[in-house]
């Protein structure tokens, strides 16, 4: 369970970002979870739920975006996405790839702010 | 930076931050350390009990005539596997990371201050026993081992694939039981090969010393490797 240590560097991120913003208000959060992030969406929507408290986001919602995931082919010289983690085989000619090039993302990406 | 209009009061403003930036600057600057020290990093991961700490204890004893090896050793609470380390009679250090559940850069990086990595050949650094959350870190670490060992069963990579898809090797240890516990080797290379294609496999044993030579072999030519590419 690393979910609440990843919340509580979102937090920070959301205030650092506030503050930059002459400490606007943040009514969300979005962040972009890769399926091999590492990260379980379900356990960092609740740790974030503890990590804002007290903080300047506290008022804030988390959106979670899931990326794709998506190989690339050395056979075809494509880029596909795939349909899970158990599946990392090009759609098109069947070769495994380990060469992934979406699906580790951990980021935030914006933020809803009231001015 | 680009904004849109959500209602007349609030705004969506772009970030675009990674959250694990900060472990990843401290991370990009140990690789760089180490790349200037030519010092080899092997990280280990895997369940508690799968073995790291006797397969490491194993590893170096038998390198420690032919290279100059050193660890670190991630341990929630307790100093038994640093101590067990310490009997090979090479550098190491205790990471006690209390209730962290993994190892950080910021936690190596600390951990090495007062060792000269010129001094060093290999640098292995034994993660905390979890095949969940060392995934989302990055040690700086050139080659990291996954390991399970034939008592946890052939299924464990399907069931933390992630861990799996970010390790460069697999070990399969404890081979010395393979029989009495029935391990089907071919669905534990399926397994892998699924959610991580073509990384290579090694099943070892630290008891019998069975695998230990491959390994052994392996190590040196990616130590090698990675001096010449310097």
């Amino acid at each position: 369970m690393h979910e609440l240590s990843i919340a509580l560097s979102i937090v920070d991120i959301a205030g650092e970002e506030s503050d930059r913003r002459g400490g606007v208000a943040v009514l969300a959060v979005h962040v972009k979870l890769g399926p091999l992030s590492g990260v379980v969406k379900e356990a960092l929507t609740s740790a974030y739920e503890l990590a804002r408290e007290g903080s300047p986001v506290a008022q804030s919602r988390l959106v979670i975006e899931e990326a794709p995931l998506v190989i690339r082919c050395a056979q075809c010289e494509t880029e596909e996405p795939v349909p899970s983690v158990y599946d990392l085989r090009c759609p098109h000619c069947g070769t495994p790839s380990a060469d992934v090039v979406s699906g580790r993302e951990l980021e935030v990406t914006a933020m809803e702010i009231q001015e | 930076m680009t904004s849109q209009t959500c209602s007349p009061q609030t705004r969506l403003v772009e970030v675009r931050t990674k959250i694990l930036k900060e472990n990843d600057v401290v991370a990009r600057s140990l690789r760089q350390s180490f790349r200037e020290a030519g010092v080899y990093v092997v990280s280990l991961v895997s369940s508690p009990g799968a073995g790291k700490t006797k397969f490491l204890e194993e590893t170096l004893l038998l390198l420690r005539g032919k290279y100059r090896v050193a660890a670190l050793v991630g341990d929630l609470a307790t100093d038994n596997d640093a101590r067990r380390l310490a009997r090979a009679e090479v550098p190491v250090k205790q990471i006690t990371t209390g209730t962290t559940c993994h190892l950080e850069a910021e936690m190596v990086r600390t951990a090495l201050a007062g060792w000269n990595l010129r001094d060093l050949d290999l640098l292995f650094i034994e993660n905390v026993g979890n095949l969940v959350c060392p995934a989302s870190y990055d040690l700086g670490e050139n080659l990291r081992l996954v390991l399970f060992s034939v008592t946890e069963g052939e299924d464990k990579p399907l069931k933390y694939p992630t861990i799996f898809n970010t390790a460069d090797l697999a070990f399969i240890t404890k081979t010395d039981l393979a029989e009495v516990t029935e391990f089907d080797w071919a669905a534990a290379r399926q397994n892998i090969e699924t959610v991580r294609p073509e990384m290579p496999i090694l099943g070892v044993s630290a008891k019998s010393g069975q695998g230990m030579s491959d390994w052994l072999e392996l190590i040196g030519l990616r130590l090698r490797q990675s001096r010449e590419h310097v």
